[in-house]
């Protein structure tokens, strides 16, 4: 022991009272918001609704998810898109040909997603930047050709026809769409809960640190290939759940679910949003699909309409919304580069 | 101790560092000097595990760290700072102590907990204050003036209780004044911590006032090691690089 360590004492204290107290806010809070949720339907009727929060759902632990990269990590995934597609196919496939519970075709689906992952992970952590983005984007591709091509065993690019079997469980049956609708909500909440947590624990500064400078991580003893590697796979096991809940969904899966649009929307949606907080991509996820929903409605140039607001988030305000609010927010506050 | 022994690393056909062998004690303090491309950074490079040398021994207390990784030569007690301040620009400097003390005690991969974590807040206080950062704690490192993101730099790698401690250039950038006031914070650190320190340093007045021990550097071999007085004296260092003035000792 040298004389730093000796004059400081490096005892281990317990969790400071403070940090419990924190996630257990955050805990309350995520009941309180699925509690909300799941009281939405007896206060308004409309399916459309049920449908929208559903596919929030999806949309929003996919993207949120996506920002585990490329916000917290600084990597920037142009393939993130293949876990989605990979949930909706796992667990469709495990449903269609196994017969297994749904909870077995979940729990199995996000198996095969970690394999995926670790070994997709493993090749494309070591590059950097524009070849981390492209080799990410050849493997979504690659993904989407598999599925093209297997015809046998995918549908090739008809998708997974005939529907997915969704059997009762637990007395939750998922082709009823209340039932779809609050399981949705909480593994929408669940998931943001476990993913606000990696993003607030020490691992989660251990990201931050990377994506400002790697070097630097790796001479204060980080190994930044395990530590990439490690988001890659808990990234894309969000992801795939969101996957998964498009399947119970639409009850199919199609190859637009892996194709690299969806790894697209979900950059769209964190430009949308914002990168810098956490419920950016949520935000950009709400906003994206009422965008998409009312836009398709009025015009066949929706394309155009999404391009101009697009252009709008980048050139105009040069980040997300969630970002201009916090930072225009903590400006009135403070009005200096002081931190609290 | 550290001891490097026969460590050569080659680059097409310049030889950056030419079978340098040297010991550096524990507790010393000494400066690396040498003229532009002598390859002092090389070798700071070459201990920290940033090139992998092409033969040689770097010996840590007897045990070979040559052609490990940065994180495991970090671990094993032989810190850096860099030439220019390597930093992390969006966190505030009680943050970037955390999280490096996390780091230092095998906690960076915890999911579980909340940051920070409880037993490291001492580390990086007492870290903080040795660099006279405490007040600044909040501030993001990306807005702290030039000199603080140096300090904040040279902090980061003391906030890991290193045995050894390699500051390249810690002056770099700095005014006059800046520079005196750095350099007596690298000394007062070397004081109170007891640990080795080896630096690279340009400013002749300051390497002659405040090191002990002298290395001189030149096209990748060493020209000369000792006292500053035996160094000042060297006719090959002279006419290298020192050139008369300090030889006649005018502006020490």
């Amino acid at each position: 022991m040298t004389e730093l360590q000796a004059e400081q004492g490096v005892q281990a204290l317990e969790v400071p009272h403070e940090a419990k107290t924190r996630r257990n806010r955050d805990a309350l809070i995520a009941l309180a918001v699925f509690v909300v949720l799941a009281l939405l339907p007896t206060v308004f009727s409309s399916k459309l609704l049920l449908d929208f929060v559903i596919r929030c759902a999806a949309y929003g632990l996919f993207a949120t998810s996506l920002n585990l990269l490329v916000g917290y990590t600084g990597l920037i995934s142009f393939g993130h898109g293949m876990f989605f597609g990979l949930g909706a196919y796992g667990f469709g496939l495990m449903m269609q040909k196994t017969g297994v519970p749904v909870p077995v075709a979940f729990v199995a689906t996000l198996g095969i997603t970690f394999a995926v992952a670790l070994v997709i992970g493993a090749i494309c952590v070591r590059l950097k930047e524009i070849y981390f983005a492209f080799v990410t984007l050849a493997f979504q591709m690659l993904i989407h050709s598999t599925i093209l091509s297997w015809v046998s065993l995918t549908g090739g690019d008809q998708g997974l026809r005939g529907g997915i079997p969704r059997p009762p469980f637990l007395g939750i049956d998922l082709s009823n769409q209340l039932h779809l609708y609050v399981a949705s909500c909480a593994l929408l909440v669940i998931g943001l809960f476990l993913m606000h947590q990696i993003a607030q624990s020490p691992f989660g500064y251990t990201l931050r640190m990377i994506r400002d400078n790697a070097t630097r991580a790796s001479f204060i003893g980080i190994d930044v290939w395990r530590a990439k590697l490690t988001i890659f796979v808990l990234a894309a096991l969000f992801a795939s759940t969101g996957g998964i809940i498009m399947a119970l969904f639409v009850s199919g899966a199609y190859p637009e679910f892996a194709y690299w649009t969806i790894s697209g929307e979900g950059i769209f949606i964190n430009m949308l949003g914002g990168v810098t907080t956490f419920l950016g991509p949520m935000v950009g996820t709400v906003l994206l699909l009422i965008l998409n929903d009312t836009v398709t409605r009025l015009t066949d140039y929706h394309g155009l309409v999404l391009g101009i607001v697009i252009l709008f988030f980048a050139i105009g305000l040069r980040k997300g919304l969630m970002d201009f609010v916090v930072e225009w927010y903590a400006q009135r506050r403070s009005g200096g580069g002081e931190r609290g | 101790m550290l001891e490097i022994r026969s460590l050569s690393k080659s680059f097409g056909g310049v030889k950056a560092t030419d079978n340098v062998t040297l010991d550096f004690t524990d507790g010393s303090l000494t400066a690396v000097i040498g003229p532009n491309g002598a390859g002092k950074s090389t070798f700071f490079n070459l201990i920290t595990g940033a090139l992998k040398p092409d033969a040689g021994q770097i010996l840590l207390n007897g045990l070979d760290l040559a052609g490990r990784t940065p994180p495991e030569i970090v671990r094993h007690g032989i810190g850096r700072a860099f030439q220019v301040a390597s930093i992390f620009p969006s966190l505030t400097v009680q943050e970037t102590m955390l999280a490096a003390v996390c780091a230092d005690q095998r906690k960076a991969s915890v999911l579980h907990r909340r940051f920070p974590l409880a037993e490291t807040r001492d580390r990086a206080e007492h870290a903080m204050e040795l660099l006279g950062l405490a007040s600044k704690r909040n501030r993001t490192a990306a807005t702290l003036s030039h000199g603080d993101q140096k300090l904040l730099d040279i902090a980061l790698a003391l906030v890991l209780d290193p045995k050894v401690l390699l500051l390249d250039e810690p002056t770099a950038g700095m005014g006059t004044e800046e520079r005196w006031r750095m350099i007596e914070k690298v000394r007062e650190l070397w004081e109170t911590q007891k640990i080795t320190v080896v630096f690279i340093e340009h400013d002749m007045d300051i390497v002659f006032k405040i090191a002990p021990e002298i290395v001189v550097l030149c096209y990748g071999r060493i020209l000369a090691t000792g006292k500053p007085d035996a160094i000042r004296r060297n006719e090959a260092v002279i006419e290298a690089y020192l050139g008369t003035e300090h030889h006649a000792g005018i502006t020490v």
